[in-house]
């Protein structure tokens, strides 16, 4: 190699180093040694996220879903052609499907005014605003059916109309508790869009409305369809809000399944109806993914530096009759769907038997009524919390490795399909039953892998259960602004003298950091409120505030309700105050949620 | 210089250095890129080639444009370069040491993007020290070394500032002050001045350069400008559809274009064979030819003046004239060699007497040897 002769300013003996460093590095075939070296790397990264899902989520389901299919060692899916044969699988079916469509075409027809009136123009107190707007969606399902009850109940508020235990509240609680999922997809998006393209259709001739439908419209429908994709996996997996509203007449195949084990003691049917939502959930994935890689295209192409959102007009010469729609329609939404029944459960849980007051809250120290709990609520909060923390942290750490990983563009064509692959397969715990979940780890972790442990009277598995429900929202939050950071920006900093570890840690860390913020909030939030897998697995000693709640609604006896109104008080209070701390680090990027 | 890719490249500071000692002043060879062939693979599959078997030497200290038009392949050669694309075939070394199979961050040369790529989480200061912090500086070192960077960039002080409150034109200075900070062996320019507008362009063009010769820096600058390449280079490679055309000093490669592919992308305008010209411009260029074989003439702006005495040995027709700063250009369609662009000071059409030729007008022209390029038919 003619480099031998070069360099003579060093000593012959570093030039022998280097000699042989070189062969070294030559021995490897054009520097194939690094990229090993790597690969085991992200091999482990991916690797850690893969095992943690295989054993706590593949594994129960698939155990669960076989019970019903193997009977005496052999494969029977006579099942499928005995449960499809009933006629109520089909009206659970029909149901499910209804609820969702509808439930999701609502959210996105009051959410889109919203997405304006939100992101797109300033006024006083919109901050507020926006900050209350999430409340519902981060509320406990439990929480969000107790407060539609307690508005639409007889004695209610809206008792006239007759909703309570109908399709119509069912609905209506969906779109309470999805609203916010639409304003901030939609909005982020929004926000960031050029405005210029509508301002030259309008100096085109277009008249405001037009503007609006043939040029914002179209560049927002990426965001719309990955909101309502979104949107329509919640809606059709919902359990809390649909047990709670839905009582016996109105179901989903979610609650069917719960119904089927608990109640029926049908496995096969169960395992039946988890794999109809399987596919279904993984039908809406595979559409959510294709509006998302539009939507992250459509932001990449030419995102302008700043946008600034011009003062809301309501009023005076410059009024805008889309200003005037967009805020009463969101003014109807926050005031109405979302105030009222949040006021109500409020205002409920300061009413005693013997008039006004904090009875209820100070019973929270107590047991309730006979045969009602084992613990007080103040000792359940404090489960929910530890849970809490441990879930998130289970979480943040998988869902962080995840997000990393799939936020790597690799140059090769099949890595790039493995890495897409991984991002589908997180996604999946989102929209497979948590039910599904919670009842696959009472039954395999009996002997889990063969192992001779049981973990089923173990504590630890409800903050695993309830990680795997919050990490696909990790990944969502985190991933956004990962993959936003442009890709130069690595090169840069490579070429500056960075090595692969010291980019991850001085460019993607710092930037990753803020949204890491919200993505801790989302997953405390998730696990306080989790009640699908927690109700399976949480010991009738330990219960979570959820838990409680619903066991406290379920029992007759008026202070037993108004514990549950104080208990949901306390429950939104507690997501509420984790969700401020953890918006006040989110940065400016457009996360999902 | 060093010629161990596998270290990282030694800091020094500016103060502390004159032009002989700097890093591009050793005793190296420089960097050789020989017989490179890079593939470009897109997102849908296709694969093209964006280098074809390019070779190129660049000796320390020197400061070489690659000029071509968008999509000739110069900004893959560059990344190529850097180790940001891997290479199908062919070498690239400095001072004879191969570095295929070398990381990004340990070649030691640095890379200026077109919109900069400054670090948004990091305010200017921490961005030019980026590269410090790399190669192990202290915090006292790096001040001192930021301090003095911002000053030949011209933004003195503005090591707190938000990078995200600078304008297009600072936001170019902090990232050249930040390619230079680790003192690379060499730095690769990508189209460092493109998003910028024409006045900017123009000044700071003026400016890298007197920052890479202030520090003595081994450039590559990549550009589809020609004044920038003119202003920057002390070479000048000029690329097209993956291929090198020719390399040259900037004056050899204005007058003596290697083809007629090259003299059309500088600009030049009209194409005459030798045999076919007209006598007026033969005449003129009798004795230079260029080289064996049949050679073309090639005529640009400047190569012909208005001549409206009797000695003006070509005429031709009007077509279109303009004012453009400080000068008057007017497209002729001159008998016998084609359209050529006439420049005249625009002084001259002050006194009402001289109107601006109009379309259709006959003007008599003289030809100026030294402006017109013999090109290899």
């Amino acid at each position: 190699m003619q480099s031998a002769a070069v360099g003579g300013k060093r000593g012959a003996r570093s030039a022998a180093l280097r000699a042989r460093r070189r062969t070294l590095r030559r021995g490897w075939g054009r520097g194939r040694g690094r990229w090993v070296g790597r690969g085991v790397v992200w091999g482990l990264a991916a690797g850690v996220p893969l095992v943690f899902l295989g054993v706590f989520f593949a594994y129960p389901v698939v155990s669960l879903v076989a019970r019903g299919f193997v009977t005496d060692g052999g494969l029977d899916l006579s099942a499928f052609a005995e449960v499809f044969g009933r006629d109520r699988t089909w009206r659970v079916i029909g149901l499910t499907l209804a609820q969702a469509t509808v439930g999701t075409a609502i959210a996105v027809v009051l959410g889109v005014p919203g997405a304006y009136l939100l992101y797109r123009t300033s006024f006083r107190g919109r901050g507020l605003v926006r900050a209350f707007v999430v409340v519902p969606f981060v509320l406990p399902t439990v929480v969000v059916g107790v407060a539609f009850r307690s508005v639409l109940a007889p004695h209610g508020p809206l008792g006239f109309l007759g909703w309570d235990g109908t399709f119509a509240a069912i609905v209506t609680a969906l779109v309470f508790f999805n609203y916010a999922v639409v304003v901030r997809t939609v909005g982020g998006f929004w926000a960031h869009l050029d405005p210029r393209a509508e301002q030259a259709a309008r100096a085109l001739g277009a008249p405001p409305l037009r503007a609006f439908l043939a040029v914002t419209l179209p560049a927002l429908t990426p965001a719309i369809a990955s909101a309502a994709a979104i949107v329509f996996l919640f809606c059709a997996t919902a359990f809390g809000v649909v047990l709670v509203l839905g009582g016996l007449r109105y179901g989903t195949v979610e609650t069917e399944i719960w119904v089927q084990t608990t109640q029926m003691l049908d496995l096969r049917s169960a395992a039946v109806l988890s794999v109809v939502q399987l596919v279904v959930v993984a039908a809406v994935l595979a559409a959510a993914g294709r509006a998302r890689t539009r939507r992250e295209r459509a932001l990449a192409l030419g995102a302008p530096e700043r946008v600034t959102a011009p003062r809301l007009a309501l009023r005076g010469p410059d009024r805008r009759t889309g200003d005037r729609i967009a805020a009463a329609v969101t003014g109807v939404v926050v005031l109405g769907l979302l105030g009222m029944p949040l006021g109500t459960v409020l205002v409920r849980s300061l009413r005693t038997g013997s008039g006004w007051g904090f009875g209820n809250y100070a019973n929270l120290a107590t047991t309730g009524g006979p045969n009602t709990l084992n613990v007080t609520v103040w000792a359940a909060a404090l489960t929910s919390l530890r849970t809490a923390v441990d879930a998130t942290a289970i979480a943040v750490v998988i869902g962080g490795l995840v997000a990393l990983v799939v936020s790597r563009r690799p140059r090769a064509r099949n890595a790039r399909r493995a890495v897409s692959l991984l991002d589908a397969v997180f996604m999946l715990p989102l929209g497979v039953s948590a039910v599904t979940v919670g009842f696959g780890f009472l039954i395999s972790m009996h002997r889990p892998l063969g192992l001779d442990l049981d973990l089923r009277g173990s504590t630890v598995l409800i903050p695993i259960a309830q990680a795997v429900v919050a990490t696909p929202l990790v990944v969502r939050t985190v991933l956004p602004v990962l993959r936003a950071i442009d890709s130069r920006l690595h090169e840069a900093a490579a070429v500056l003298g960075a090595g692969p570890a010291r980019v991850l840690a001085h460019v993607d860390w710092p930037v990753a950091a803020r949204s890491l913020g919200l993505a801790v909030g989302l997953a405390f939030a998730v696990s306080l409120g989790e009640f699908g897998a927690t109700s399976f697995l949480a010991r009738p000693d330990r219960p979570t505030l959820p838990v409680v709640i619903f066991r406290l609604i379920g029992r007759p006896g008026a202070d037993n309700l108004g514990m549950a109104f104080a208990a949901c008080v306390l429950l939104g209070t507690m997501t509420a105050a984790v969700m401020a701390l953890a918006e006040r680090l989110r940065s400016g990027a457009a996360g999902e949620f | 210089m060093s010629d161990d890719a596998g270290q990282p490249f030694r800091v020094r500071f500016l103060g502390s250095g004159t032009p002989e000692t700097s890093p591009g002043g050793g005793g190296g060879s420089g960097l050789a890129v020989r017989d490179v062939v890079v593939h470009y693979r897109d997102d849908d599959g296709t694969v093209a080639t964006a280098v074809d078997g390019l070779s190129l030497d660049v000796t320390p200290g020197e400061v070489v444009a690659l000029l071509g038009p968008s999509g000739s392949g110069k900004s893959t050669l560059l990344r190529a370069v850097a180790g940001l694309e891997p290479l199908s075939a062919g070498s690239i070394t400095w001072d004879g040491a191969d570095l295929v199979g070398v990381p990004v961050h340990r070649r030691g040369f640095g890379l200026m993007f077109q919109d900069g790529q400054l670090f948004p989480h990091r305010d200017v200061g921490g961005n030019v020290a980026f590269g410090l912090e790399m190669g192990g500086i202290d915090r006292a070192g790096r001040r001192t070394a930021v301090r003095e960077l911002l000053e030949l960039v011209g933004l003195e002080g503005f090591e707190r500032r938000e990078v995200s409150t600078l304008s297009g034109g600072e936001r170019q200075r902090v990232a050249l002050a930040r390619s230079l900070a680790p003192r690379p062996r060499l730095l690769l320019l990508d189209e460092p001045l493109s998003a910028l507008d024409r006045a900017l362009r123009e000044r700071l063009a003026g400016e890298v350069r007197a920052a890479l010769v202030a520090t003595g820096t081994t450039a590559i600058f990549v550009t589809h400008d020609h004044d920038e390449a003119f202003a920057v280079a002390d070479r000048i490679a000029v690329m097209d559809r993956a291929r090198l055309l020719q390399v040259a000093e900037p004056v050899e490669l204005w007058h003596r274009p290697a083809s007629r592919r090259v003299a059309e992308f500088l600009g030049y305008e009209a194409f005459v064979p030798v045999d076919d010209a007209p006598p007026g411009l033969v005449d003129v260029m009798a004795g230079r030819s260029g080289g064996p074989g049949p050679a073309v003439l090639a005529l640009g702006p400047g190569s012909l003046l208005r001549d409206d005495a009797l000695d003006g040995t070509l005429a031709g027709t009007v077509v279109s004239s303009g004012f453009r700063r400080g000068v008057v250009e007017t497209v002729v369609d001159v008998d016998g060699v084609g359209e050529v662009t006439v420049v005249e000071p625009s002084g001259a059409f002050l006194s009402v007497a001289s109107a601006l030729p109009g379309p259709g007008d006959r003007l008599r022209l003289r030809p100026d040897p030294a402006a017109i390029a013999v090109v290899p038919a």
